[in-house]
């Protein structure tokens, strides 16, 4: 399966591109601000039928009448809601003639990386001599993924070529006035992922390779659904290790995945948003509602994260275990430096008989900065046989970072077995030292512990990404000791 | 000469330890370093081993004809110098195979060579570990973590046995050991002894001197070394101990 995606990506690298190459595109925005003008703008420009519009409507109604929540731990500056540019026209990011015109710092991390300088090409905007074509990129994709009848595509696509499910689908599992921020996205969003694997289809891509080539464009509202049917499986990688920067500060995306019958959905991010400078001045907010359902009968969903960017983190993954014998995993490494802030976690909430739930989180603090781990296990009274084990472990690096636990268990059935765990650690100078005088670099040490330290997680991505995010815990957390 | 020290003068936090050391270590030796506690004994360890929690007031050493205050903790650990810890940390999370392979890895780099094989590695693992009779589960597990003391001390002579230093200095390797892990670690430092390397032991009870015999042995008093000599030195000092020392001492 990744031989498949490895050479495909070779390919089209080192492909001729066969079109022109357009570096002015025409800017179409909508005036800044948000009212309910803007929404209509936005659904018009998109050219989308009448429930769409009615959707966003309804939720931009209700997002005036909430209030932004207040309760994480993390703090910043009010947000100006009508100081932002809701929709612009997907344009090219400006392109550089050569990769001598590249920030070097930004090559330096690509290169610790280990990304190939085709890559590095691509992701900074370079006009590469073999560019890839989205369009051809699209092709190539389409036509694998459509034999077996596997639906892959954009969101503003899905909403025009499949609207039954999209109709069907959208909002069932983060409803618009599920929190203030979904709301909003279920008002203003752009654009995102549509994904839908019918019954007994396994998808023979990692839906990863594909993503990280267009990531260049990714929204600030972004949208994603997926939908696995009856004995479907798939696995979705989403972000990039490489830093992405982005002028909007402001992130808050929706993700949904929906599970049914004996299916299985590995959803796995990398994210790696710009994290504001040393002072703590910049980075991205980044509030995100991610959620799936186990719909069916012995349905799996598992979510595994890295997120060592953006200046505010703030997400819970979570799974409803709706179904009997159904399984939801959250994994999780959370690496906060300087001042960057995290609050996340998620929730798993038992419903249906003999469920299970595993979640392993490992935050990492260094700096000044502060990591929260927020999460609820939520067993109702019809949910038989529930078994949560838990384990919340948080590592400190220097003497002047947080870590906070919050953990919420919530029991109304006798039968279930709830187990929880945490562990605080820290990387003490005796370690370093120890390590130091058997030849290994301070920094070669911390990247040696910090790894270890976040094993059991990132043994759970994809293999081309686990190396990559090895290397991504390393550079994040220089000079965080000391 | 392999290392010389002179006039080597320690404080930490404004506290002298260290009141002017002078000792020669040549290759193929066995020097024993003995004294009451606190008197400065793994000052002097950790600070050959480069430590920064201390204060370098005055003196110098020289290393393999380099000046050793020049070189950082990773580059004294290239240059050959091991140091087993009096008191190893844990490390947990990191497995000793793969925190062996890095330190390998990194002193190889230094010197201008490749990393080792995976199939070295293993091969290497299993016969350095069978000398210090250490079991198999144990080389899998995390550095030290849940080891007993006695499993610490053998495990710093594992690696150390790995690592083939030039220079080792094994600080207080004997305390909290009973008489078998005693027999195992005096065994391994016997079978790593060579024409080429050099020892420091830095005891306080002359009952491993018994397993490991010193060409030299030097009492450590009031941050001084006040008198040298050979092994019946320490024979001396386990029957009279440590008080008759004070007239030896030049004022």
């Amino acid at each position: 399966m990744e031989k498949e995606s490895n050479s495909l990506l070779k390919e089209i690298a080192q492909s001729e591109y066969k079109y022109g190459f357009t570096s002015d595109i025409e800017m179409v925005m909508a005036p800044i601000g948000l009212s309910e003008d803007t929404v209509r703008f936005i659904s018009q420009k998109k050219n989308e039928p009448e429930f769409m519009l009615e959707f966003r409507l309804k939720a931009y109604r209700n997002w005036l009448t909430m209030t932004e929540p207040t309760w994480a731990h993390i703090s910043h500056p009010p947000i100006d809601y009508q100081n932002i540019y809701y929709y612009a026209a997907p344009k090219k990011k400006k392109q550089l003639s050569s990769i001598e015109e590249v920030d070097p710092e930004l090559i330096e991390t690509f290169n610790k990386l280990g990304i190939s300088l085709e890559e590095q090409k691509i992701l900074s905007g370079v006009a590469v001599d073999a560019v890839i074509d989205s369009v051809s990129v699209k092709t190539t994709f389409s036509e694998t993924l459509s034999k077996k009848g596997i639906i892959f595509c954009s969101m503003s696509e899905a909403v025009q070529n499949h609207p039954d499910l999209v109709k069907q689908y959208l909002g069932s599992v983060v409803p618009p006035d599920d929190n203030y921020f979904a709301a909003l996205n279920s008002a203003v969003f752009s654009d995102g992922s549509f994904c839908y694997i019918p019954k007994g289809v396994r998808c023979p891509i990692e839906l990863s390779t594909y993503f990280r080539i267009n990531t260049a464009n990714t929204g600030q509202f972004e949208r994603t659904l997926i939908i696995a049917d009856e004995e479907a499986y798939v696995s979705y990688m989403e972000g990039c290790t490489a830093p992405m920067r982005d002028e909007n500060q402001l992130h808050a995306a929706i993700v949904e995945i929906v599970a049914l019958k004996d299916a299985s959905v590995k959803y796995s991010t990398v994210q790696n948003w710009y994290p504001g400078n040393k002072k703590g001045e910049g980075g991205i907010y980044n509030f995100v509602t991610k959620r799936g359902i186990c719909k069916g009968n012995g349905a799996k969903i598992s979510w595994t994260q890295v997120e060592t960017g953006s200046a505010i983190t703030w997400k819970y993954p979570s799974v409803i275990l709706l179904g009997d014998n159904t399984v939801g995993e959250f994994y999780s490494v959370a690496v906060t430096n300087n001042y960057q802030q995290a609050d996340t976690g998620t929730k798993m909430i038992h419903i249906g008989k003999n469920t299970r739930s595993t979640i392993v989180s490992k935050g990492i603090s260094g700096g000044k900065s502060n990591n929260s781990y927020r999460g609820l296990v939520k067993i109702i009274k019809r949910a038989e046989n529930a078994r949560n084990h838990s384990q919340c472990d948080s590592l400190l690096l220097g003497d002047k970072c947080g870590a906070h636990t919050y953990p919420y268990i919530k029991v109304e059935n006798k039968t279930s077995i709830v187990e929880h765990e945490a562990t605080t650690s820290k990387i003490s100078e005796d370690q370093l030292f120890y390590c130091n005088q058997r030849g290994i670099s301070t920094e070669d040490a911390i990247g040696l512990i910090v790894n270890g330290y976040a094993k059991e997680v990132l043994k759970q991505l994809p293999m081309e990404f686990a190396i990559e995010a090895q290397k991504l815990l390393q550079i994040s957390l220089e000079g965080s000791v000391g | 000469m392999m290392l010389s020290i002179k006039n080597l003068k320690v404080s930490i936090n404004g506290k002298e330890i260290l009141k002017g050391v002078n000792l020669e270590v040549n290759a193929g030796e066995v020097h024993a370093i003995m004294g009451p506690n606190g008197n400065g004994k793994s000052t002097l360890a950790n600070v050959i081993a480069g430590s920064s929690a201390y204060d370098i007031t005055e003196g110098e050493i020289t290393y393999k004809g380099k000046n050793l205050f020049d070189l950082s903790v990773e580059e004294r650990a290239c240059e050959g110098i091991f140091l087993s810890f009096q008191y190893p940390v844990e490390i947990p999370g990191v497995s000793m195979t793969n925190f062996m392979k890095a330190a390998m890895n990194a002193q190889r780099k230094y010197h201008g060579r490749d990393p080792i094989p995976a199939q070295e590695l293993l091969a290497k693992v299993e016969q350095k570990r069978q000398l210090v009779e250490i079991t198999e589960k144990m080389s899998g597990r995390s550095v030290n973590e849940g080891y007993s003391g006695g499993e610490k001390k053998k495990n710093e002579i594992f690696q150390m046995a790995l690592l083939e230093p030039s220079l080792a200095i094994l600080d207080e390797t004997d305390s909290g050991l009973d008489i078998d892990a005693l027999r195992v670690v005096a065994n391994g430092v016997n079978k790593l002894k060579t024409k080429e390397n050099a020892f420091i032991l830095i005891t306080h009870y002359q009952r491993l001197l018994d397993y490991i015999v010193p060409d030299f042995v030097h009492v450590l008093y009031e941050g001084r070394i006040v008198k040298s000599g050979g092994r019946e030195l320490a024979q001396e000092l386990e029957e009279k101990g440590y008080e008759w020392l004070k007239d030896v001492v030049v004022k």
